[in-house]
């Protein structure tokens, strides 16, 4: 190979790298995510992407979360919630966002440069399963209280004891006489059901339970009152079905209803929701709990939009939608059946707002009133009925998130130690190889060249451990170098030519190079393959760095003696 | 013509015996060490919660400790970390009654501690790291095996390149390094993170490329001298690889110090680590690799390394200087 091929060979490299590493501009065209409106945008394309952890984001591993809800096809659910979440985050603007499956449980999304990560979180995490329900007319709740009350108390479960001598806050505030009214008539059913409860368990045999209920009632005069929910959960005297918790009880509560033996006490076609929020009632806080009818008369899987708005009359703000003709025509039948019924709006198993009365037969438009939020929470939930929803709530099983400022302060800490490592590795190769150390440092900028510009070229994310890799690299790559000028140097010493010294170098170095090279290779091959994110990128930059000090020790030092060599034909002495 | 080293020519594998007693007064109490404080594993191995923050006061350690506890949080780890008002705050146990794999429980009430001690908006988050303790068990189970696997395929390139015998010789080398090197994070308490494997497998790397540039120059003279002993044609490859392997430490361990001075906190330990590796390195490529390959050569020999096998006490080897050049070439 003459030095004008092997010339414009390295030219050609230099060229590629430069190319790719010259920040270009391109143009993207983008939907914006409130007004859908198609908008070209044009963006400086740098030539390396920045990791998470340098430029501030979030990094987030999903599972499917069955702790309340069992997947049938878990691997069908993970590819639909795949789906689902590309849809949102595509809605929520993030630029280049990573959202990939990993193995056959989890889904990796990775969210760059992010300012509020609570807000990503929700939209990730919202299963936003939409269904509107019809409350529950029957008072089932009310007369479901008493017989979870028993089965509370032989639980060993007791309210206390101040329940019922201090009249429920909530009942003075709500009630007005409907409350009170409401609340002894239940104490009267209930006292009567007990009694008769009692009496057929008493025939039914098993004589230890019999016993049992039979010396309760005995001992405590009033049992129903004292029980734990009776005294907790009150109707409130708004819609039918609608119940008022203390919010501070609220908790306590919810936990008490869920118990297994609890819920099985309520009616079959019955199912309690809780109220999304808590509302004041006066200075009190109160959490509403509704009875609602178990099936729902639509559910989110009809809609087609939805947008958020502000309400004129309210100046609140409202998530407008449009369901599509099959579920807009079921609702307006279902609607048509239920006038003058209340209709509960349910998302995610919350009740939204206190639920409306069904004044006439509802289209294919409808509203979702968010009290007391703000029009970006809105914003957010338009955007997640719109995706769809979840089959399966998801839970978040790693969390990673740094913060810009934290990402480039350590941009900044690596650029330095790269200045400074590079200038000792620079005065001890000149320091030592004279000349020939000058050619060291040539080819170590080329280098860092080609190293850049490969990691550019494949696409490839640079991280802090990346960073450091390519520091630690600049010490490692002129290794070649140094076997090269040791091996020259003994061949002068036996006392060959300088010309010969150096093809004699070159060669006998080569076997050293690329066995310890390889074997590097090796090492971070395994590397790249187990590590995740930040340790990926260590290791695809440390490879990189490699193949790139090989080029470059073997190809352009080399080429850098031949021109020194052919501009100085007398040379004899060699400067190394 | 600077040269460091140059003619060379100490009695490396002589002093072997010695140089095992080293090996051993290092490996042993810090085995001993490994073994009774065990390892200090980070927040992505263990599972737990782990948020940095920077405050705008001087955090109160033990208040918000206490903080904490009343959110059912123990025994949390609170450090300063680099700058005067950073702290990292580590979370290993979930909060009581909640689904540990789920991390959003803990870390919610990591934050809700935060605001009600130091208040909300006086600090801000600069990193978060929550991690299942399933995560973090198959992260764990994954470092160990990529360890492990790296160590077959470069025992394999080697069978390939060199023969079985430097093969085992170089792994077993590296074998001493990695256990040197866990017992150095062990006594330094270190944490281990996958920065922390990055810088293992780094080193391994780099003692490995240590011994090969040695076996690669034994390799060439066992060709060369065909009379000499097999301790001398080893001692004469440690000698004239000396000079290379001083430059290439040199340059190397700039690097590691520009990184551990100025690359930050979360680089520090990667960069110590590597600093400990270039050392353990050279050590068991001279010290390990070439006795090893002797004793292994001795009870196998290997084609090469016939006829290098006499029984005859070695004589110092002549100055790589004096001798006469002997013709090169395969």
């Amino acid at each position: 190979m003459t030095i004008r091929t092997r010339i414009l060979i390295i030219v050609a490299l230099v060229a590629l790298s430069v190319f790719y590493l010259v920040p270009r501009q391109i143009t993207i065209r983008e939907r914006d995510p409130v007004t859908g409106v198609m908008t070209d945008r044009t963006e400086r394309k740098v030539p390396l992407k920045l990791g998470l952890d340098l430029q501030g984001g979030m990094h987030l591993a999903l599972e499917l979360d069955q702790s309340k809800q069992v997947s049938a096809d878990p691997k069908r659910d993970l590819d639909l919630a795949l789906t689902v979440l590309r849809k949102r985050i595509d809605e929520f603007g993030v630029t280049e966002p990573l959202i990939q499956k990993v193995g056959d449980s989890r889904i990796v999304v990775e969210l760059a440069g992010i300012t509020e990560p609570a807000r990503a979180k929700g939209i990730v995490q919202r299963s936003a399963f939409l269904e509107f329900r019809i409350t529950d007319e029957t008072k089932a709740l009310d007369k479901a209280i008493p017989a979870m009350d028993r089965t509370l108390r032989s639980m060993g479960v007791r309210g206390p004891d101040t329940a019922q001598a201090k009249p429920s806050a909530v009942e003075q505030l709500l009630g007005g006489d409907t409350a009170k009214k409401a609340a002894t008539d239940s104490v009267k059913k209930t006292a009567a059901d007990t009694g008769k409860k009692a009496a057929a368990a008493k025939t039914k045999g098993r004589p230890d339970s019999a016993a049992k209920q039979d010396t309760t009632p005995a001992r405590d005069t009033t049992p129903i009152i004292g029980g734990v929910l009776n005294g907790l959960i009150q109707p409130s005297g708004g819609a039918p079905g609608e119940y008022a918790v203390p919010e501070t009880a609220f908790p306590r509560v919810d936990s008490l209803i869920n118990l297994p033996q609890v819920a099985r006490q309520l009616p079959r076609g019955v199912a309690l929701r809780w109220a999304s929020q808590p509302t004041s009632v006066g200075v009190e806080s109160v959490r509403f709990l509704y009875a609602l009818d178990d099936r729902p008369i639509i559910t989110g899987s009809s809609l087609e939009d939805a947008a958020a708005q502000i309400d004129p009359l309210t100046n609140g703000p409202v998530v407008t939608f449009t369901l599509d003709r099959a579920g807009g025509r079921r609702f307006g039948e279902e609607t048509g059946k239920h006038v003058g019924d209340y209709m509960a709006i349910v998302l995610d198993g919350r009740v939204q707002g206190r639920p409306p009365v069904i004044q006439s037969r509802i289209g294919r438009n409808g509203q979702i009133t968010l009290t007391g939020r703000g029009l970006q929470e809105a914003q957010d939930l338009a955007l997640t009925l719109k995706a769809g929803a979840l089959p399966i709530p998801l839970k978040i099983v790693e969390e990673r998130q740094v913060g810009a400022s934290l990402g480039s302060d350590s941009i900044h800490d690596g650029i330095v130690a790269g200045l400074v490592g590079t200038g000792l590795v620079i005065l001890i190769m000149i320091g030592y190889y004279r000349l020939s150390g000058v050619l060291a440092v040539i080819a170590l900028a080329v280098y860092l060249l080609f190293t850049l510009g490969g990691l550019s070229i494949v696409e490839a994310t640079l991280t802090l451990p990346g960073l450091a890799g390519i520091v630690l690299s600049i010490g490692l790559t002129v290794d070649n170098n140094v076997l090269i000028f040791e091996r020259m140097r003994e061949e002068l010493i036996h006392g060959k030519t300088v010309r010969l010294a150096m093809d004699e170098g070159f060669r006998h170095a080569m076997n050293a190079i690329v066995d310890s090279n390889v074997c590097m290779v090796l090492t971070a091959l395994f590397l790249f393959q187990f590590g995740t994110g930040p340790v990926k990128g260590f290791a695809i930059t440390l490879i990189m760095g490699i193949v790139a000090s090989m080029i470059t020790s073997i190809f352009v030092t080399r080429t850098l003696f031949l021109i020194w060599l052919a501009r100085r034909p007398a040379m004899t002495t060699l400067s190394i | 013509m600077t040269r460091l080293f140059a003619n060379a020519n100490y009695d490396f594998i002589g002093v072997r015996r010695y140089a095992y007693g080293v090996t051993a007064a290092i490996l042993l109490p810090g085995l001993l060490f490994l073994m009774l404080m065990g390892l200090n594993y980070s927040i992505e191995f263990t599972g737990g919660t782990l948020v940095q923050i920077r405050s705008q006061k001087t955090v109160d350690v033990a208040q918000l400790r206490s903080g904490l506890d009343q959110q059912g949080i123990h025994g949390a780890e609170i450090q300063g970390f680099g700058a005067p008002n950073e702290y990292v705050i580590r979370a290993r146990v979930a909060k009581p009654g909640t689904d540990a794999n789920d991390t959003q429980a803990t870390a919610a009430a990591v934050s809700h501690a935060l605001d009600t001690v130091l208040g909300q908006g006086t600090y801000s988050v600069l990193r978060t790291e929550a991690v299942g303790p399933k995560v973090g068990g198959e992260l764990r189970q994954k470092a160990f095996l990529a360890i492990f696997l790296s160590f077959f395929a470069v025992l394999a390139y080697l069978a390939y390149r060199f023969e079985w015998r430097f093969g085992l010789a170089a792994v077993i080398a590296t074998a001493h390094d990695i256990l040197a090197t866990i017992a150095f994070i062990g006594v330094m308490r270190l944490e281990v993170s996958l920065t922390i494997v990055a810088a293992v497998l780094s080193m391994v790397g780099y003692s490995l490329n240590d011994t090969i540039i040695i076996f690669d120059r034994v390799r060439e003279d066992l060709k060369k001298y065909k009379k000499d002993p097999f301790e001398r044609v080893l001692n004469r490859a440690i000698n004239e690889t000396l000079p290379r392997s001083v430059l290439t430490h040199g340059t190397t361990l700039a690097t590691l110090i520009a990184l551990a001075v100025f690359g930050g906190e979360v680089i520090r330990p990667f960069a110590l680590v590597m600093f400990f590796g270039v050392f353990t390195g050279t050590f068991s490529s001279i010290y390990i690799a070439s006795p090893v390959l002797m004793a292994i050569e001795q009870r196998w020999p290997g084609a090469l390394a016939r006829g290098h096998m006499g029984t005859t006490p070695t004589p110092p080897p002549p100055s790589p200087a004096g001798r006469k050049p002997q013709p090169v070439g395969r």
